[in-house]
């Protein structure tokens, strides 16, 4: 009797939570008006225009997003955070979500490929990925436990080049501060960062990041409160109209 | 040129403290006074722990009041010693001479030597907190002493102490001031410690010398309701014409023929009080009123009022026999012979 | 607890619920570690080498700290001038601030492009960030507030008069603070150098922001926890608890020794 009397209620807590987080107008306290959308840090600017154009198309619903590390996500969603969409930035991270039996079938959206970043001007006069390994030259890479140290690793493996970084960073916006403020020469970073990042940084593509090439997979949750909603989040991902937006970012899109 | 010599003017919001001091060189000076009264402050002016807003300090004919703290030739012993509680009482005594330039065996020769005068020896190796009240008063003496002042300054000395060892330490002290070759400032509200250690006593009332003299006339003359009752005297003023002085329309007998403002003081144990009206011999006797009744010491006193207050001392069996209590109606009689007439 | 000398139930509840708050997460730890394969991850030459860098550079950031906080506490408490509470409320902005902003704050005035390590850069040829000298400097931007707070306090608390005795004895203004008032509060900056110690040993967000994180380098304890949260949840518990358990040891340590 008790559990029955706990599965019932604890929907309508969560959605009336939700409701309340929310703030939108809830009408009823069955009723899916709140998406939740766990998202890696850097589909940031992507996702939240994509969410606005989603609210719009779907009256009364409020699109919720946690950005942050794919890891650190993965973990929460693990551990039971009431999640809708997972979107990670490297099958790994998604892998462990989908070992936990806690993700749908994972689908690719887009990749990202790495690119030197540089300081305005080029002050070190960095011209191709073989520069990274000159003395002199100070490099910040990724750390190798997140997916874009892995990337980085994977390319400079690629080349054969021998890189003696000043630090390995513990996400891609990090490793990229460094460049921004002019205190590394060059370090590897995600195209669609050298992008945000408009003039302060310039971008040199190298030929060895199409062996590191980053995949970002999408997946429903299994334990998602807005199951229905959370269908439709993803199609809107795999939509064209999405895949301009990814690309005017900077990712590549699956065709 | 030996001496000081100081007019001292602090100012601290509404009160201020103006005062001259001369003192001799070897002279011993007690500033008595009521709480509040700035003996306090007239000490850490000269010691230069409090700004002159006026005036200025000579001692030995030097001018001192531009001079720093740690430069001037003074030592100090504060009221509740300020031994350095981490520094063995070696190190405490020899803080001064090493602070002013000493060699550091030469400082401890001078330490053990002021530690033995004191009569410690033997504890210079304890702590501050291992000693007691007398034996820490000591120690603050000879931490003074030991760089050899031309100033030394007492603040309070014995009032940490209790009645016991008061009588102890105040005779050593008599003696160690009585040695000291310099000027000594001592500040005291206790009228029995002024009289057995200093040669004069400055008596101050609100910032401001309201008598001066050696402890003899102040103990005999009095010359303010303050100083009176810390000498235990009742104390009139009045106005005389010959032998009789007219106190508050009261006439008094007096011993000594005066003229024009006098005070008149005598002992209340010189008070004696009665029921109804005493016949007899011709005496000061006044009708006065019982305010209350309290022990003091063997004796009862007793406070009156009437034409004037007074206080009188009588055992406490007259106290049964007369039966006071508030509000009883008394004689009061003191002979012309108990009685102390100066001009005011 | 005995009857009568025991806490008042008011003080005595929240003050169980509170030491609960504080242990009950260590707890998690100590039930998730991987105690079978503790010793050999112990054993792995990065965890000592980080260890090795955060026992180093946490214990030179307390000594900056005792250096630059002390003197600046007895400013505080001992001066007056125009503007004291302004610089009061000034000392506690590392503690407000997000120390990855703090971090960001280093760079943008130690960093090769700030304001002054531009000059530092351009008149001897050295570079803050990314060495070990920036992990100190972080850790002790971060911490020093700690020292200061504690050490003014104490300051507060002790008996100026003492000073003053010291000043009739003919000691300078700095003999007066070297024999007298130092050993006065020492109690107090010893409390504030150990509170100054546990903050930069724990210093994450500064120190990887201005110092970086490379191993044996700049990698401390804390970074190489949350690097190993990111892909091995078991390490970091396990580098989590070495720290713990080696600073627990040497506060304890220092506290018999030196608080009575």
């Amino acid at each position: 009797m008790f559990k029955r009397a706990l599965t019932l209620a604890l929907p309508a807590l969560l959605a009336l939570t939700t409701a309340a987080c929310g703030g939108s107008s809830g009408d009823g306290a069955a009723k899916e008006t709140t998406l939740t959308v766990f998202a890696a840090a850097s589909l940031t600017e992507t996702f939240t225009e994509l969410g606005k154009s989603f609210e719009a198309a779907n009256d009364g619903v409020t699109v919720k997003f946690n950005f942050g590390s794919s890891a650190t996500l993965a973990q929460q969603i693990t551990q039971g955070a009431p999640a809708d969409v997972f979107a990670a930035a490297s099958p790994a991270t998604m892998q462990t979500v989908a070992d936990a039996a806690l993700a749908e079938a994972p689908t690719t959206f887009v990749s990202n490929k790495l690119e030197i970043a540089v300081p305005a001007g080029n002050p070190a006069k960095v011209d191709d990925f073989a520069d990274l390994a000159n003395k002199g030259v100070k490099v910040a890479l990724c750390a190798e436990q997140v997916p874009c140290g892995a990337a980085a690793k994977k390319a400079i493996e690629a080349a054969g080049l021998k890189i003696t970084p000043v630090t390995l960073e513990q996400d891609v916006k990090a490793t990229l501060t460094k460049v921004t403020l002019g205190e590394v020469d060059a370090a590897l970073v995600y195209r669609t960062d050298v992008i945000a990042a408009g003039d302060k940084v310039e971008g040199i593509e190298f030929p060895e990041a199409e062996k590191a090439i980053n995949d970002y997979p999408v997946a429903v949750l299994k334990n998602a409160p807005a199951k229905d909603l959370a269908q439709l989040f993803v199609t809107l991902v795999l939509s064209q109209q999405a895949k301009d937006l990814f690309t005017k970012a900077g990712f590549t899109t699956t065709p | 040129m030996s001496g000081l010599s100081a007019r001292l003017d602090v100012r601290r919001g509404a009160f201020r403290l103006d005062l001259a001091l001369d003192v001799a060189g070897g002279e011993v000076v007690a500033l008595l006074g009521p709480n509040g009264a700035g003996k306090t402050t007239a000490l850490r002016a000269l010691a230069g722990l409090v700004p002159l807003d006026g005036g200025g300090i000579t001692l030995q004919g030097r001018p001192l009041d531009k001079v720093p703290v740690e430069k001037r030739p003074v030592g100090m012993v504060f009221q509740d010693y300020l031994l350095f509680p981490h520094l063995s009482v070696l190190e405490n005594v020899a803080f001064g001479p090493r602070s002013r330039g000493v060699k550091a065996a030469q400082a401890r020769k001078r330490a053990q030597e002021l530690i033995a005068r004191v009569g410690l020896t033997g504890y210079e190796k304890a702590k501050p907190g291992e000693l007691s009240g007398g034996q820490a008063q000591r120690v603050a003496l000879a931490r003074a002493l030991a760089v050899e002042p031309a100033l030394l300054l007492l603040d309070e000395p014995l009032a940490a102490l209790d009645a016991h060892t008061r009588l102890e330490i105040r005779a050593g002290l008599r003696g160690h001031l009585a040695a000291f070759g310099g000027v000594a400032v001592l500040v005291t509200h206790d009228a029995l410690d002024a009289m057995v250690l200093a040669d004069r006593l400055i008596v101050i009332e609100d910032g401001r010398i309201v008598q001066e003299g050696t402890p003899t006339e102040i103990a005999h003359r009095p010359r303010t309701d303050y100083v009176a009752r810390l000498v235990g005297l009742n104390l009139h003023r009045g106005t005389a014409d010959g032998v009789l002085v007219d106190v508050e329309g009261t006439r008094l007998s007096v011993a000594e023929p005066l003229h024009g403002p006098v005070f008149v003081a005598f002992a209340p144990s010189a008070v004696a009080l009665y029921r109804e009206r005493p016949d007899g011999s011709p005496r000061n006797l006044w009708k006065a009123t019982v305010e209350g009744v309290e022990r003091h010491g063997t004796s009862v006193r007793v406070h009156l009022t009437g034409p004037f207050a007074a206080a009188a001392d009588i055992t406490p069996a007259a106290v049964a026999d007369l039966a006071l209590r508030p509000g009883s109606t008394v004689w009061a009689a003191v002979k012309a012979t108990e009685t102390h007439a100066y001009p005011a | 607890m005995r009857a009568g000398r025991g806490a008042p139930w008011m003080l005595a509840v929240p003050a169980a619920v509170g030491l609960a708050f504080l242990v009950l997460p260590l707890v998690g730890l100590l039930v998730r570690a991987p105690w079978r394969t503790l010793p050999q991850r112990l054993a792995e030459p990065a965890v000592l080498e980080a260890l090795r860098l955060s026992l180093v550079s946490a214990t030179l950031a307390t000594a900056v700290c005792l250096v630059l906080g002390v003197p600046l506490a007895w400013v505080l408490a001992r001066t007056r001038f125009r503007g004291r509470r302004l610089v009061r409320s000034l000392v506690t902005v590392p503690m407000v601030l997000p120390p990855v902003v703090g971090g960001v704050a280093l760079l943008l005035v130690l960093g090769r492009n700030g304001l002054v390590g531009r000059h530092l850069d351009a008149a001897f040829g050295i570079t803050l960030p990314f060495t070990t000298a920036a992990v100190v400097i972080a850790e002790a931007f971060v911490a020093l507030p700690f020292l200061v707070i504690t050490v003014e306090g104490a300051l507060r608390a002790a008996d100026p008069r003492f000073e003053e005795a010291a000043a009739t004895l003919g000691a300078s203004r700095w003999t007066v603070f070297r024999r007298v008032t130092l050993p006065l509060i020492a109690p107090g900056v010893l409390a504030g150098g150990v509170l100054c110690w546990s903050r930069a040993l724990g210093e994450f967000g500064a120190t990887i922001t201005f110092a970086g994180n490379f191993p044996g380098e700049t990698q401390t304890m804390p970074l190489a926890v949350y690097l190993a949260l990111e892909t091995d949840p078991e390490a970091a518990i396990v580098l989590s608890l070495v720290l713990l358990a080696v600073s627990v040891a040497i506060l304890t340590a220092l506290r018999d020794r030196w608080i009575p």
